[in-house]
């Protein structure tokens, strides 16, 4: 079990590390995701399913969906990172 | 000199901070207010999910606090971020369409299960209605044409809201504090249990699936100018 909570913990961390490094919004959303996702296995593991659940639903999903609307919304929602960065130098 | 203040406030507020949990017994005294109520709660209140009996039973003022944040955030987020101008992306692909079409009855069913079952089992009224929500907006990403009625939302989030005070205010007549529950406790882990926390939870969910899908089509329509 010590196991699992240490590997949860590195891909928990490094998906954190991944939002603040990507070049791409869009990538950088769905890197928070996973950061909920893997607090949720957490919670999971600590006996607190109601938390997780929670945990899970809003900030997996409907935080990263709301996330990548207002990208949308601002104009920032691009696939390639190319792209996005011609938008910037123009 | 503005970055020196602002390193100043920040070491000067953690120290703080760190002598006053230095200052803690951390588990000393433990907690005795949760073994209380496991002990208590099953007779109390009737509903097998403990977590249930609080959020409701014990604390439903904070949930209705909780309500009316989460209802001034999505307005207030529906008017600065959304618009209520139409639709014109182009059709999501086969592969989206058949998934969403599949997904769409699933996801119905785990949300209101998740509603139902929120005094037996983990989950309840917020995760639910948060599923509902996603599960009606899923066809508007397939189908950006199509669109969910905003008066038909607004009924049901009100109805909803409405509901829930209503019932608190019931406990008033019998002469009980507000939100307390009603009904009797039935067998402790049946479906039709644990009074009116089912009915309270029914009415956090329909109200929250409504307002958050509400938000969502709000966020994902197109101005004319946005790509």
């Amino acid at each position: 079990m010590i196991w699992i909570a240490v590997m949860l913990v590195v891909l928990t961390l490094a998906a954190a590390l991944a939002v603040l490094l990507l070049e791409n919004l869009l990538a950088a959303v769905a890197a928070a995701s996973v950061v909920s996702l893997g607090v949720a296995v957490m919670f999971v593991i600590l006996q607190a399913p109601d938390v997780a659940m929670t945990e899970a639903v809003v900030g997996a999903g409907l935080s990263g969906l709301i996330l990548a609307l207002a990208l949308r919304r601002l104009g920032q929602a691009t696939l390639d990172i190319d792209a996005n960065e011609a938008e910037h130098d123009a | 000199m503005r970055n020196i203040a602002t390193l100043l406030l920040l070491g000067g507020l953690s120290f703080l901070l760190l002598v006053i949990t230095g200052g803690l017994l951390f588990g000393n005294p433990p907690m005795l207010i949760g073994q209380g109520i496991q002990q208590a709660a099953p007779t109390e209140v009737g509903a097998a999910n403990i977590v249930t009996a609080v959020v409701l039973g014990y604390r439903g003022l904070d949930t209705l606090g909780e309500l009316s944040i989460l209802f001034a955030a999505a307005t207030a987020g529906g008017l600065v971020l959304g618009s209520t101008r139409g639709r014109s992306g182009r059709p999501g692909g086969f592969i989206l369409r058949t998934g969403v079409d599949l997904l769409f009855p699933l996801m119905l069913v785990a949300g209101l299960y998740v509603v139902m079952h929120g005094h037996l089992t983990p989950g309840g009224g917020f995760q639910g209605g948060v599923i509902l929500a996603a599960a009606f907006f899923l066809p508007l990403l397939a189908r950006p044409q199509e669109s969910l009625d905003h008066t038909w939302l607004s009924v049901i989030e009100a109805l909803a809201g409405s509901a829930f005070i209503a019932l608190g205010l019931a406990a008033l007549f019998e002469g009980r504090a507000f939100l307390t529950p009603l009904f009797d406790h039935g067998v402790l882990g049946a479906l039709v249990s644990s009074g009116s926390l089912p009915l309270l939870y029914l009415a956090v969910g329909l109200k929250v699936g409504a307002e958050l899908a509400s938000l969502l089509v709000r966020l994902s329509a197109d101005d004319e100018g946005a790509s």
